[in-house]
């Protein structure tokens, strides 16, 4: 007595193999589930692809450096094609990047799509949180997957600096230095920290070994674990759009995997790719032969680290003369602890600036459309005045490259660059907020009255009006369709006590939505529309 | 009016919002503006004109075969162009060919596949109804039945011993890991003693960088600076290290310029003025030196030193002047050291003073 | 670390274990040192030392003809007799060499007062500057304006390359890019300096630049410091356009313009709706 085994309908080849694979792995419930997934459609939603993407291709890349690179500071002597360095004493670590840059062929290409890759990598990280602070999509439910993200931002700048060392170079070698003499001004660890890294003393012969191995073993192994939850909470979360017409809190609308998205992602992957390797193909990276084996004496003018590591360079340069002391007979070098202070602190607001945010308002709903960063006015002026810190602290790392460029004395850039530190945060939070409520004064006039058509008509009265040509109702949604906010009220807690942490919160709160526009009603639009009729019955 | 899809009419935003979750600050207008519902769907021309259908179709599978001839490009390429003459030249056409093949056969897979899915795949947008990201209320009340079942079943909540014994034990076990790391630098050294001093000491000659060779105090005229390594510091064990310490900047001003505080007169020689050349900021080689204002510039975090003054910081931000070493010349007329370094050079640390 | 020692083969250059002691490092240095002992009477009087005052081969009327080229162009900031003024050092001294260098490289006369004269076109014709030259050179004994083997490009570019970036490189980048100095004053890029103007700025140290002696760098030394800025010049990057040589912020400044630029760019068109 057998019983039939239903078995797929399609025959052939590939029914046959699909039915093989779901007998064994019931991945038809996995297609089932994710092949018509919907994903909204916006070019902003592609940069996390983008740094997805790069990670893919400095993996591909790294795999074929570590076949021929040796992480090892052994003494050798190079003889090679590049004859400013031939018959020179190198560690093999440079020596065999020397190789792979002009005995492998193609190791050029790959070396300098890593590099690339690995810039790109870490400037679509930056990018895509930009996105993801200005439209509010870190809100509830995703708070979490904002922290995962910043972890990836942090781990990405880890990868970056520990490969930029590896080649043992001069000018890796004085980044190395810099980070030495950082870890050496940390208050009671310091010197222990920066002996044991190097196992001895500065520059030693084990530190390449180290990072090598935190740079291909430690390092992508949290990557790629972050990646994973990362999206694993992308797929739980389902993507946020954009407001739009028919779209709602309650649904996503946008293209299918399979085949649209599955096309494009997978199209674009291809294209991100071929955009660094035509990078790769034109223009040099890092040119290791240029700048010869790593020796304490020497050092190139423009020492600067890869662009990530610019903004804690920058703010080491910031610091005024004089900032250490002798106290208890210890050194309190506080030129290096204050910029560490100071990066440590940014870098903790932005990692929990969800959370932050979500303490002052309230709110605890979830939230799937996307704000428009200028009905956010705050949000966006808090914004603005981090993204101008972290660019003046990472102007101030090229410093010296302003001013031979642009014809400026060095130490007045870095006087203007120090004044713009402090005031130019506060500049950018006032200008952007006054941006952000004047675009929504627009908004609304826009929504109200429709565009100025530039046609002027002479009413029976001997009155000139513009005619004004109305919006239709799918682009007046786009500019109504935003939520309502007011400040949390100072209420007593559960015993009837107003706490200061209760006022304080209050008075945040009040801060946050200072000076906001109420949204329109639905009566106010037809009013005006009604009006509009009338007028331009004429 | 094409409100096509009856997803859309259920969850308008407001009023009827039904978004788990406390609205906290978030207010619900009573008249908020209504959700017009999608719009009418506009066909593509690839829709309508066979032609142009037939046109895009014909784009993507020629993309598609200059992918191909990009590969095949790229591989001929890495035949065509050996590099092992050692000819710089060769490099460049190697990278470059097999760069451009590479480009081309990934683009044109990309730009295909996206021109594929824009103008011949259907355009229709689909709709996925959103959930609440919580378990339902009856999953979450099986999940606390279980955690207090496994607590039932276990006693972790009541056998408070045994509970707060094995917290203690996973909190101690990682510390001999923690320990073992001690073993990442020598066991036998003590940093702090190392950082304290240099190779120099008294009667140890100057010697030029990189070659070697010792310097007159002859050899140094006005305006000039040497950079300067101690006499057989390549036969130091540890030459990188003892180099990264004892790497000293030499020039000769004119001794009238030169204000050496009380105790301190007789460490220069003749205007001949030593100094580490280790930035006391985070340690970059602070090279270079401007001989008609006589002040030195580190490149990285542009600190100034003032030679003049002792190496005063006049600028940036390092805290402490350049560590003078002391120097005479020997029976020879070649520069010595008097002494090793009176403090330690470069970036400061926590036990330094 | 190989050694510059006296006969700079590559078979010469011993392993840094091995030390200095090279049997020809001693010959070498008796070498220099008799040969230089002409040069330390001047070295402690802080003169420019060690190149020869040339003076011989200019001829009476090239020094007049360059002393009325001076009182035309010149006398106004250094003096009437190049004793100097408030306005420019005195020039009693400084050599033919420095001449070539300041009016060869139209860095003299100085347009505009500023932290440091900056490169520009040459205002005197040649005939001019080798007057001038003479002149200057006629005043006191200094450095002669540098010939044949002093300015080969046939040195070792790989000894120049490691001189280069102990001497060098600090302020004019390693690659000749150049680099900023205080107040204003910086390190100019080197490429397409003639390897005479290299070799005259060595000897003579224009503006803050310090100078470079035959004892501190051999005049041997020098000439593999011109090969190797030879040599990177004629050898372009094998890896594609250089950005300018500036390092990580070019590199870095291009990847978010362009590169990023351009990828923002398709994905725009990716998520455009087709027409």
């Amino acid at each position: 007595m057998t019983t039939e085994i239903p078995r797929l309908q399609r025959t052939g080849f590939t029914g046959a193999a699909a039915n093989y694979i779901d007998e064994r792995t019931s991945i038809s419930a996995v297609v089932k589930e994710f092949g018509r997934k919907i994903f909204p459609d916006h070019w902003s939603f592609l940069l996390g692809e983008v740094a997805l993407y790069s990670f893919v291709v400095i993996l591909l890349s790294g795999t074929f450096l570590t076949f021929f690179f040796q992480a090892s500071m052994t003494d050798t002597v190079y003889n090679g094609p590049w004859v400013p360095l031939d018959g020179i004493h190198m560690s093999a670590a440079l020596n065999s990047t020397l190789q792979i840059s002009f005995e492998v062929r193609g190791g050029l290409l790959v070396r300098q799509i890593h590099h690339w890759a690995a810039l790109l990598f870490v400037a679509a990280i930056g990018l895509h949180m930009l996105r993801i602070f200005f439209t509010g999509a870190f809100r509830k439910p995703r708070e979490l997957n904002w922290v995962i993200g910043f972890t990836l931002f942090i781990l990405a700048m880890a990868e970056g600096f520990t490969g930029y060392s590896l080649p043992d170079d001069l000018l890796s070698g004085n980044g190395l230095a810099i980070i030495n003499g950082m870890i050496k001004g940390v208050p009671l660890v310091g010197t222990w920290i920066s002996y044991l890294l190097f196992g001895g003393l500065f520059p030693g012969t084990a530190i390449v070994g180290r990072l090598y191995t935190l740079h291909i073993l430690l390092l992508p192994a949290l990557v790629l674990a972050f990646i994973a939850i990362h999206l694993v909470f992308v797929v739980v979360h389902k993507h946020t759009q954009f407001a739009g017409p028919g779209r709602t809190q309650g649904n996503v609308v946008g293209y299918p995997i399979l085949p649209v998205y599955a096309a494009k992602a997978g199209g674009f992957f291809f294209i991100v790719f071929g955009v660094i390797v035509l990078l790769a193909t034109f223009f040099t990276i890092n040119p290791v032969w240029l700048y010869g084996p790593f020796d304490p004496s020497p050092i190139s003018a423009g020492t600067q680290p890869d662009w990530y590591i610019g903004f804690a360079d920058g703010m080491l340069r910031l610091i005024p003369p004089h900032w250490e002391f002798v106290w208890l007979n210890r050194t309190w070098s506080f030129n290096i602890i204050v910029p560490i202070l100071i990066l440590g602190l940014f870098i903790v607001i932005v990692m929990f600036y969800p959370l932050i945010e979500g303490w002052i308002t309230g709110d605890k709903r979830e939230h799937h459309i996307l704000d428009r960063p200028r009905n956010q006015a705050t949000r966006t002026a808090i914004g603005a005045a981090g993204v101008t810190f972290y660019a003046v602290m990472w102007a101030a790392a090229s410093g010296d490259i302003i001013a031979t460029h642009f014809k400026f004395a060095v130490e007045g850039v870095t006087h203007v660059l120090q004044i713009l530190l402090i005031l130019g945060p506060v500049i950018a939070y006032f200008l952007t907020k006054r941006i952000c409520i004047a675009l929504q004064k627009k908004d609304r006039s826009l929504a109200l009255h429709g565009y100025e058509s530039g046609r002027i008509v002479r009413l029976a009265g001997g009155e000139y009006v513009e005619v004004h040509q109305p919006l239709d109702e799918y682009e007046r949604w786009r500019l109504v369709s935003q939520e309502a906010d007011k400040p949390v009220i100072v209420r007593p807690d559960s015993r009837g006590r107003i706490t200061g942490g209760r006022r304080f919160r209050a008075s945040l709160s009040r801060w946050f939505f200072d000076d906001r526009i109420e949204p329109l009603s639905q009566a106010e639009i037809d009013a005006a529309s009604h009006h509009g009729e009338l007028e331009g019955g004429h | 009016m094409a409100k096509s899809d009856s997803a859309v009419e259920h969850a308008t935003d407001a009023p009827d919002d039904v978004r788990p979750g406390d609205p906290g600050t978030g207010i619900v207008l009573a008249d908020a503006p209504v959700n017009p519902g999608f719009p009418p769907h506009r066909p593509r021309v690839t829709d309508q004109d066979p032609k142009k259908n037939r046109s895009a179709e014909r784009t993507v599978f020629t993309l598609f075969y200059i992918s191909i001839a990009g590969s095949i490009w790229a591989v001929a390429s890495y035949l065509a162009f050996p590099i092992e003459s050692g000819n710089l030249a060769d490099v460049r056409m190697s990278t470059m060919y097999i760069g451009i093949g590479s480009a081309f056969a990934l683009l044109g897979i990309g730009i295909g596949a996206v021109h594929w899915a824009k103008a011949l795949m259907s355009d229709k947008e689909g709709i996925d109804i959103r959930h609440p990201i919580h378990g339902s209320d009856e999953t979450r009340q099986t999940a606390i039945e279980i955690f207090e079942q496994a607590n039932e079943e276990s006693g972790f909540g009541r056998r408070t011993l045994i509970r707060n014994t094995l917290i203690g034990a996973l909190v101690a076990f990682p510390l001999p890991a923690v320990v073992l790391f001690r073993g990442l630098a020598p066991q036998n050294q003590d940093p702090v003693v190392a950082l304290s001093h240099t190779m120099w000491k008294q009667g140890l000659r100057l010697t030029k960088d990189p070659s070697g060779l010792p310097i007159k105090a002859s050899d140094v005229t006005l305006g000039s600076v040497f950079h300067v390594i101690p006499d057989g510091l390549y036969d130091a064990p540890d030459m990188l290290e003892e180099k990264g310490k004892a790497a000293v900047l030499l020039m000769r001003l004119d001794p009238g310029d030169l204000h050496p505080s009380p105790g301190r007169e007789s460490w220069a020689y003749n205007g001949i003025v030593a100094y580490s050349k280790i930035c006391t900021h985070v340690g970059c080689p602070v090279a270079l030196y401007e001989q008609n204002t006589h002040h030195l510039l580190c490149p990285c975090h542009q600190s100034q030193f003032d030679i003049t003054h002792e190496a005063e910081v006049i600028f940036g931000p390092a805290s402490r002047p350049l560590p003078q070493l002391p120097i005479t010349i020997d029976a020879e007329g070649y520069l010595v050291a008097q002494s090793d370094f009176h403090e330690p050079v470069g970036p400061s640390f926590w036990e330094r003073s | 670390m190989p050694k510059l020692n006296a006969p700079s083969t590559k078979t010469a250059r011993k392993n840094r274990k091995v030390g200095r002691r090279h049997p020809l490092a001693t010959v070498a240095l008796i070498a220099i040192g008799l040969g230089l002992t002409g040069g330390v009477y001047a070295a402690v009087n802080a003169a420019p030392a060690t190149a020869s005052a040339d003076t011989t081969s200019a001829s009476q009327q090239q020094i007049t003809e360059g002393q009325k080229v001076f009182e035309a162009n010149c006398a106004s900031c250094h003096g009437l007799n190049a004793v100097g003024s408030a306005n420019g050092p005195s020039l009693i001294g400084v050599g033919a060499a420095a001449v070539d260098f300041q009016v060869g490289t139209g860095r003299m006369p100085m347009a505009a007062s500023g932290p440091q004269a900056p490169q520009k076109p040459v205002q005197l014709n040649d005939t001019q500057i080798a007057d001038l030259a003479a002149y200057v050179a006629s005043l006191a004994p200094g450095p002669a304006i540098p010939t044949g083997p002093q300015i080969s490009t046939n040195g070792d570019a790989a000894q120049g390359a490691e001189l280069f970036r102990i001497n060098c490189a600090m302020c004019h980048n390693v690659a000749g890019a150049g680099g900023a100095l205080t107040e204003g004053k910086y390190a100019p890029p080197l490429a397409g300096v003639t390897p005479t103007h290299i070799y005259e700025a060595m000897i003579t140290g224009p503006q803050n630049m310090p100078v470079f002696n035959d004892l501190n760098l051999t005049p041997a030394q020098k000439s593999d410091i011109i090969t190797y800025l030879t040599y990177i010049q004629q050898n372009p990057s094998p890896g594609g356009y250089a950005l300018e040589d500036l390092g990580p912020v070019s590199e870095g400044l291009f990847l978010w313009i362009f590169g990023l630029g351009a990828i923002v760019g398709l994905a725009v068109w990716i998520t455009a709706k087709s027409n």
